[in-house]
């Protein structure tokens, strides 16, 4: 059952977009604010820049210092996380609901009067190097963000978290001048939801946001991609296997369609990798693809992680199935896409986490908020012809493959007339 | 918000807290048993057996597992600890129905020569997944060597070995003395009426063999230990670090756990302040984990190796003055409000209720209901925080190590 969405949006003069949707039957609230400073601003040579200042902003704004600041948002049991990604410095935190108000001032304090102290940067930096050296041991983690540094257009292909190779050349005066032009109400997306009223939502954030001063909008100038077949040796139990190959973007009349279709390959157990890979073959225990969205471009991203010995076979067996998926797709492998999606429709319902996320999102995105309701009317009017056409139109070629691990692979005969 | 309770005729137990705001159901299988109860020469059969659940019983063949639950559109999956193998699934209201029957067929599999064969080569590559994560292997190691000689020393995905010399038939065996319906804990939570769960119980679950399985939950005596596994191609040193803590049934778990936020969260603590927003640590985590009749505050540690030393004398002073002078009012407070949104949070979806109303029931019989678990944090005090010290004292008999170094100096 998808109920009614009560979602109101207000532009601010300032460039700041507000969207809040009501859920009075829960007891908590959710926000997500995305500021316009991610990783894709990042100074060429400096690529770490956004991350490092995603860890020195909460230490210390407005009067209190970076101690009193967490105590304050712990006071209010705010559970929270800052990250940094391509587009966005994103901020996002949930607490009961009466606690929100309180939650947002402190946020304001942190975007618009972050203290950005000298002697906390050396921290903030070990803090990101530390990340960047876990990741290192992490192959299923950095395989595909080294696969989206192949198959993206510089500089969205960059890592947010940046690297070990450009981090000592970043000093606090970058940083600072990476928030002194970037962090801006102007792109700006605060995404609420929960328990609140969503005029007094407005009137909080007119209040603590409505005198953050808008800044000129940055131009980006887009790079290459890297190389389309490549590997990275490393001395591993297993080979991690990252095949990229192109699709439709969010905002695309056809994004419903490339959904389904990666659905059909990786949505749920009965899906065709899980099937053909793991359960027939047992080649791996994980395996899967997702659909990658920036705002101009996407890309299908898949991941298998298995034994060196086998990595040959589930590297041929994997792409065989992406290419196969264009011969043809049963009635009922889309009716049981549909199904998980209509359950995952409704059980948003649940979480305001998820709504906040939701909503701040489809803003950056479409610059407006696909209700539930309309998600749910445009899957249930895919038809199998309609998916397969899109299949058509986009099939699985032009592979980005990248494998870590202890040798390289050879790419399968489909991929190498591709390359040429 | 309502509260049900009842056993089958062969042992098997209900619980369901049903709720009509929300708009789905969860419903969990929580059977007691785990890599503890396994025989020692067939380590990792409990979790291989929840695999091959997945394989299909008599009737459904694994395709038809799999097609019909994504039919239905369900999240369902599975999950084997120390203690419990858990089958779940959350589902819309009107599919519980269907959802029911193939989640409760799927704890008796037909467990076919064929398909063990095969799903053998997966676990194998799990096995092989978790090696290289080094995080993750630390923590098996620190386990394998804080109780050794105790049951729950046994690694829950048993060793390459142990796997491949598992045969069909010992896991038949297995599967044959553990599930019984009086070893099994059915959780509902969510949106669903009380009659019909009874029904499907009854119409699914009461031809289940009856009876018990046995477990010894004597309280582990860990002698402690060093255990360095050498990872060369690691760049961080990873370490656990395991101390005595209150068991499952202890009335003390509420405060440890308390105890273990203040000290120990992943931002905000003790250990946060002191090792990773200067940035000496990547990670600086105490958890308590409770067990059958055991129990353990683990410290995690991701950094530098140079920095392992320091860090460790860091944490080690950290610990001595938490165990000398207790917390602060303040810390106490903060960690409560903390903790508190955590609870309200999780309990707005029927999934995050499952674990902890079968848990309760299977480790205490005890029925806790959200506003209960709000007021028994509200009412803990200093005091409370003080006895846990006193029995257990933050601190590590064993340590593990995973990464770059060959071995551990100092303070260890």
């Amino acid at each position: 059952m998808i109920e009614p969405q009560d979602i109101q949006t207000y532009k601010f003069e300032n460039g700041l977009t507000l969207v809040v949707e009501s859920m009075p039957a829960v007891r908590s609230a959710a926000f997500s604010l995305l500021v316009p400073a991610g990783s894709i601003y990042d100074q060429q040579g400096r690529n770490g820049t956004a991350a490092i200042l995603c860890e020195l902003v909460t230490r210390g704004a407005g009067e209190r210092d970076s101690q009193e600041l967490s105590d304050a948002l712990d006071d209010l049991g705010v559970q929270r996380s800052e990250s940094v990604g391509r587009n966005h410095i994103a901020f996002s935190g949930a607490s009961v609901a009466t606690n929100l108000t309180e939650a947002l001032r402190l946020y304001a304090d942190i975007v618009q009067r972050p203290h950005l102290p000298d002697e906390e940067f050396p921290a903030a930096k070990a803090g990101v190097e530390q990340t960047l050296r876990s990741l290192e041991d992490e192959p299923r983690q950095k395989v595909i963000i080294e696969l989206r540094r192949r198959c993206f257009r510089h500089p969205w292909g960059r890592p947010p978290d940046g690297t070990l190779e450009d981090l000592p050349r970043i000093d606090a005066a970058t940083v600072r001048e990476h928030y002194h032009h970037y962090f801006r109400p102007n792109g700006a997306i605060l995404g609420v939801a929960g328990n609140v009223d969503a005029s007094a939502v407005r009137a909080i954030v007119e209040e603590v946001f409505g005198q953050w001063s808008a800044k000129p909008e940055p131009s980006i100038e887009p790079g290459p991609r890297g190389p389309a077949v490549d590997c990275i040796q490393q001395d591993s139990t297993q080979t991690h296997i990252g095949i990229a190959y192109p699709a439709v973007p969010y905002s695309d009349p056809d994004y419903y369609a490339a959904w389904a279709a990666v659905s059909v390959l990786s949505g749920g157990m009965s899906s065709r990798l899980f099937t053909e890979v793991r359960e027939k073959r047992g080649l791996c225990y994980a395996v899967y693809a997702t659909l990658s969205s920036l705002p101009h471009e996407a890309r299908v991203l898949c991941y298998a992680g298995t034994t060196a010995e086998r990595a040959q076979a589930t590297l041929d067996v994997t792409i065989h199935e992406l290419v196969r998926l264009g011969d043809g797709i049963a009635e009922d492998e889309l009716n049981r896409c549909k199904a998980r999606a209509k359950s995952s429709l409704v059980m948003q319902q649940e979480s305001t986490m998820a709504r906040a996320g939701a909503v701040a999102r489809d803003w950056f995105f479409l610059g407006r908020v696909r209700t539930l309701a309309e998600v749910r009317d445009r899957v249930e009017a895919l038809t199998v012809d309609a998916v397969l056409d899109y299949v058509h139109r986009y099939p699985a070629r032009d592979f980005t493959i990248l494998t870590i691990g202890p040798k390289p692979l050879e790419p399968p005969a489909a991929v190498r007339g591709d390359s040429d | 918000m309502t509260f049900h309770q009842e056993q089958l005729d062969n042992g098997l137990q209900i619980v369901a807290e049903l709720d009509p705001r929300v708009y789905s159901v969860a419903i969990g299988f929580f059977v007691r048993t785990g890599s503890r109860d396994e025989p020692r020469q067939w380590l990792g059969v409990s979790h291989f057996l929840e695999h091959m659940a997945f394989k299909g019983t008599d009737r459904y063949s694994a395709d038809d597992v799999n097609r019909i639950f994504d039919e239905l559109g369900a999240s369902y999956n599975a999950q084997t600890s120390e203690e419990i193998t858990l089958f779940y699934a959350a589902v819309l209201p009107e599919y519980l129905p269907r959802t029911f029957e193939l989640l409760a067929s799927i704890l008796f599999p037909a467990l076919r020569a064929e398909d063990f064969e095969m799903e053998k080569n997966v676990i194998l590559e799990e096995i092989g997944m978790y090696e290289d994560m080094p995080s993750f292997l630390v923590y098996e190691k620190a386990m394998e060597t804080h109780f050794a000689g105790h049951p729950l020393g046994q690694c829950i995905l048993g060793t390459t070995e142990s796997i491949r010399a598992l045969t069909v038939e010992q896991m038949r065996k297995y599967h044959r003395e553990r599930y019984r319906a009086g070893n099994i804990v059915l959780a509902v939570a969510g949106k669903a009426e009380w009659e019909p769960i009874r029904e499907l119980a009854e119409r699914h679950c009461s031809h289940w063999p009856s009876g018990a399985a046995s477990r010894n939950t004597d309280e582990a005596k860990p002698t402690g230990g060093v255990r360095v596994v050498e990872k060369p191609s690691s760049v961080q040193e990873h370490l656990v670090l395991m101390n005595p803590a209150p068991p499952a049934r202890s009335d003390l778990r509420f405060a440890a756990e308390l105890l273990s936020v203040v000290v120990g969260d992943d931002t905000g603590s003790r250990l946060y302040w002191e090792l990773v927003d200067p940035g000496h640590a990547e990670a600086a985590e105490l958890g308590y984990n409770d067990f059958d009749g055991s129990g353990a505050f683990m410290t995690y540690v991701s950094c530098d190796p140079p920095n392992v030393v320091d860090n460790l004398k860091r944490i080690r002073r950290l610990y001595d003055r938490v165990n000398r002078d207790g917390l602060t009012e303040d810390e106490l407070n903060r960690a409560k409000n903390k903790v508190a949104s955590r609870i309200v949070l999780r309990s707005e979806r029927p999934m995050g209720r499952l674990s902890s109303l079968g848990g309760n029931w299977i480790y205490r019989g005890e029925y806790r209901s959200v506003d209960d678990d709000l007021q028994t944090l509200r009412s803990l005090t200093l005091d409370d925080i003080r006895r846990v010290l006193e029995a257990y004292p933050l601190g590590w008999t064993t340590t593990a190590a995973v990464g770059p170094l060959e071995k551990l100096d100092g303070e260890v």
